[in-house]
This record gives structure tokens, sequence and C-alpha cells, in this order.
């Protein structure tokens, strides 16, 4: 079953000049479709301005398609009497963790979805539990999220729209503000929440090597989606990526120029492990 | 330079204090600061520093945590104490200019000191022991019957607790572009008072326009999250009174009643005891006391 689809999706705005003048039409996202199956980890990529961020929101009616339409379990965007039934079924998380975080204290922020969709107390108190301790984040529940790091003042966002008990989870280049190891930390949570509790992610990023694991990638470029498939298709193509602006992990870029020099190792490594025994195999 | 302020930050605690409703400390940092103002005496500013000695030890929180706090509030206190010393009409003890310092002067400064040092510990105690969710939550409660006028209670609940959260990141955020604008030459260190207005400008525009963009995401991330308004929303704290804020209540009664009572019978008391000790020392010293 399709959780989310998208048909023919084109997003425009109208750009203005400093006197507020019509200037022109700007088209942030072209005719875009696509289809993700439910349980999937699903990996957009694009470079700054490609429309990925423009898109991820058309996935939870903050945005409303100029045309085409965005169907979220069954629902179509603009049906506005099902605009809160939308936003529960497809959670957001987004790139600054600072600035998406309600409460002072970290349950009480993750307690700020339920509470909107009227949940009764005893209810609210066992889900905010259960998604801190999804997300390993139970020992901090009384803390103040200002004295988090970043990788787990993201954890405590994901924990908040977990709350909510979604189908499927947006992430709108939740590591972009991130060190190395909140980064891991992140896509590790993500990784245990598709795999564990079977929630469809769709993770927006410019780092490839984040998005190794998913079930599906698709890149977009120019508000178009230009190529589709699983990690060991899409990185193949090594040359297009990169004229995509998108930065190939380093293990693949090397076992790519090893290949093209002449080294007989298969196409497309995507580990330091794999390229280690490809070599081995030679010697 | 931001750092310290603690005024408006939450410090978790396992106290009785923390865990009063948010109803209960509302209502007696409110009446608190008006009985500091009601009486202008020693006497009841005896009581009430009593009241807020006991409240403090209380709470838990270490006491060099709190007076950072005052810190920020120190100008004020200064500045009050000048004037209230320099320009108090009264029996003169040195005089310069259009300046006198008196007796009665000092004595009006000195009960501002404390008046001032009250109203503040008051104040910050409700702040670092209560989240601003049940904060808000509390002033929803008790503002909840103007809704029937139209004001909207639960908007400006949720705004005011917003803002809150955002102290501590707006003022680091400030110590950030405070350091970056030094670094491109800007003087925030200067003696000249006029170069030290003039350092605000580079500081305060930048920090505007990080607020706004903040508020921009924030709002984004509140309605992804389903926020819409106050109404068919639950609560994850709601507020029950239990025991001890029927007790904290009654204490504060008692507080009220005592303080009131201090005040209406000081001028009966003072007369006696000026009566009583008249012509000594001690007598002297109460003189100038009251």
């Amino acid at each position: 079953m399709s959780i989310i689809k998208a048909e023919e999706v084109t997003f425009e705005y109208v750009r203005r000049d400093e006197n507020g003048n019509v200037e022109g039409k700007n088209r942030a996202i072209d005719k875009i479709s696509l289809d993700v199956k439910e349980g999937d980890f699903i990996s957009i990529l694009g470079a700054n301005g490609s429309g990925k961020s423009t898109f991820a929101k058309h996935l939870n009616s903050i945005l409303l398609p100029t045309e085409g339409t965005v169907w979220i379990d069954g629902m179509d965007s603009k049906d506005d009497d099902k605009l809160f039934t939308i936003r529960q079924t497809a959670g957001m998380v987004f790139q600054n963790p600072d600035n998406q975080i309600i409460g002072q204290v970290v349950e009480e922020d993750v307690a700020f979805g339920p509470e909107n969709m009227g949940i009764p107390t005893e209810q609210i108190r066992e889900r905010v539990d259960e998604a801190l301790k999804t997300l390993g984040m139970m020992e901090f529940a009384k803390k103040s999220p200002n004295r988090l790091s970043g990788g787990q003042k993201q954890r405590v966002s994901i924990a908040g729209v977990l709350a909510m008990h979604p189908k499927c989870i947006v992430l709108d280049e939740p590591t972009a503000m991130l060190d190395p190891a909140g980064r891991k930390e992140v896509i590790r949570a993500l990784r245990a929440l598709n795999e564990v509790e079977k929630i469809t992610i769709i993770l927006i990023t410019h780092y490839m090597e984040e998005t190794i694991y998913s079930d599906k990638i698709f890149v977009m470029n120019k508000g178009k989606i230009m190529m589709e498939g699983s990690p060991r298709e899409i990185f193949t193509h090594v040359e297009e990526l990169e004229e995509y602006k998108l930065e190939v992990p380093k293990i693949t870029l090397l076992a790519h120029e090893l290949r093209k020099k002449g080294v007989d190792i298969p196409e497309c490594i995507l580990s330091d492990k794999e390229l280690a025994d490809a070599l081995k195999k030679l010697v | 330079m931001f750092k310290d302020v603690t005024l408006g930050q939450y410090y978790q605690a396992d106290s009785v204090i923390h865990r009063l409703d948010p109803r209960v400390k509302l209502a007696g940092t409110f009446l608190y600061m008006i009985s500091l103002f009601v009486f202008n005496n020693i006497f009841c500013y005896i009581v009430s520093a009593i009241l807020l000695l006991a409240v403090i030890i209380l709470c838990k929180i270490p006491i060099g945590y709190m007076l950072k706090g005052m810190r920020a509030v120190i100008f004020i206190m200064v500045f009050a104490v000048v004037f209230n010393v320099l320009f108090t009409e009264g029996e003169i003890i040195w005089q310069f200019w259009i300046f006198h310092v008196s007796l009665k002067g000092i004595k009006m400064a000195l009960l501002m000191v404390i008046r001032l040092s009250l109203l503040i510990i008051s104040a910050s105690i409700m702040t670092l022991t209560t989240t601003p969710n049940r904060l808000t939550d509390g002033l929803e409660m008790m503002f909840r019957p103007l809704k029937i006028f139209k004001v909207p209670v639960h908007e400006f609940a949720m705004m005011m607790s917003i803002a809150l959260r955002f102290i501590p990141i707006l003022s680091e955020e400030a110590d950030k572009i405070v350091k970056a604008q030094t670094a491109r030459g800007a003087k925030f260190d200067s003696k000249k008072l006029t170069d030290r207005v003039k350092s605000l400008i580079p500081l305060i525009v930048p920090l505007f326009i990080s607020a706004f963009r903040r508020a921009a995401d924030l709002a984004l991330a509140m309605e992804a999250r389903g926020y819409h308004g106050g109404d068919g929303r639950t609560k994850f704290y709601p507020l029950t009174y239990a025991a001890r804020d029927y007790i904290s209540y009654t204490v504060l009664l008692m507080y009220i009643g005592a303080i009131v009572a201090l005040g209406i019978t000081f001028s009966r008391l003072t007369a006696f005891l000026l009566q009583f000790f008249a012509n000594t020392n001690f007598g002297n010293v109460l003189s100038w006391l009251f």
C-alpha cells in the first residue's frame, strides 16, 4: 500500500522586486510524481535550491501544490477537513533543533503534539514515556533541552513527532546543523524506528552517506526528480551525481576511480568493508 | 554578558516548592509583591524576609545560583540608592551643590534595597521552580473567566511561555554576535557612554533578524505538530490542588494577616517603644529606624 503518492506536483511562487511588483513566477518543484510504500525508508537527495525542502513541506500540508495532487495515506493534502489527520499521519522534523522545541523540559515538549490532538492525560503520559524510551532519551525526560547536544535535541524532536503515533515521519535535513557524531546518532535512531516500529521514513538530505541504508533514493535537481532507485543503482552514476552538485561518499568515489584505472572490482562499493573484501579477492 | 540571567529560567530540583500548583505560586508571588509595597516599615520587611528565607530553604536551589540573577538588576538598585540618598529631604548631614545627604535618605535607600531584593528574589523563585509550561497552565486557568470578554487568554499564555523558553537561546546568540562584531572592530567595552549606546545597534539589528527567523521556524514546527489554538487541547499535567496547595494558601493568608496587622499597629508600637526607651542610646537608634 502506498502511504504517500504525488502526482504531477508543481509548486510556483511569485517573485517580486523591491517595490512589490510581480516580476515573474519561479517553479520550485516541477511535475514531481512519486509513490512511497508503507514501511519503506526513503531518501530524497538534492543540493541547495533543488526544491527538496519545498517538496517536503507538501507532505504535511504546510504547502499546497499549485498543480497536481499529493495523497497522504489516501487523503488529499488540499482537503481542509482532513488537515489535522494528515499532520498526525505524516509527522515532520525540521533542520534547526532549537527552533522546533516548544517545551522547556524534554517531556513537556514531547507531550506538545498529543496535547494538540486532544489525547486524554493518562494516555499522553504513556505516549511520552514510550517515545522517549524508543529514542533512548528517557534519562533526559526532566532535563532542559538547552543542556542537550544537537544530536540529542534532534532525537527529542523525533520523539515529539513519534508521540503523535504517525505512520510516516518526514525529516527535512535533520542533520544539517549537527556534528558528525550527532549525525550518526540521528541516522541510527531513524533506522531503528524504521526497522523496529515499521514507520515509514522520508529523509531529505544532501549528505549521500546517510542514504546508504535506504530502500529507495530519489535525486532531485532544479525542482525535478532526475534519478530514482536503490542506493547501489544510484551510486554507480558518480559523474551524473557530481553534475547535480552531490558528493559521493569517499569510499565509493575511491572504488569508482580504481575501476576507471582498470582495477577489477565490482561496480558501486558502499562501505569500507566491501572495498577491502573486493581488493582482498584480487590479491 | 548575558549568560548569567537567571530571571525567568527553570532550575530542576525535587522540592515541595517545585511540586506546588502553579496557581498557588502565582497568587503567592503576586500577593507577596503587593505586601512589600503596602507598608513601608522594617517590621513588615522582617516578616517578609523570614517567609522568603523559609521558601528559599524549602526550594533546594543553591543560593549562589539564585543571587546570580540579581546581578542583572544591580544597576537599577544602585540608581535607586543614589537617588534616594541624594535627593531625599530631611535632616541634612552632608551637602554639596544641589546634593544633600540626610539620615532619612540613607534609611529610604536602605529600605529600597531590601524591598527590591525581596521583590526580585521572590519573582525569580517562582520562575526557577516552575516550568514555563506549568506557569502558562496556571495563568491560563486563573484568567480563564476573561474569555467571556473575548480576551485571548490561551494565546497570551502561549506567547509568554515561548518568550521564556527563548531567553537563554537568544542571550547565547547575543553573546555570539558581540564576539563576532568585536572581531570586526566594534567597541562594546568602550568607556564612553555615547560609544556604548552606539555599539548596541550592530548587536540589536542582527539579534532581531535572527529572532524573527526563529519565530517563523517555530510557528512552522508548531503547526506541523497540529497546534491549532487552545480549543480541544488536553493537558499533559492537568492542574489539580493537593493538600500541600491548601496548606500553602493557608500560610499565605496568615502571612497577609500578619503584615496587615503589623502595618496597622506599627505606628502605635513605635510610639510605645520610643516612649519606653526615650533618652537612651537604643532609643536614638530606634528613632532613626522609624
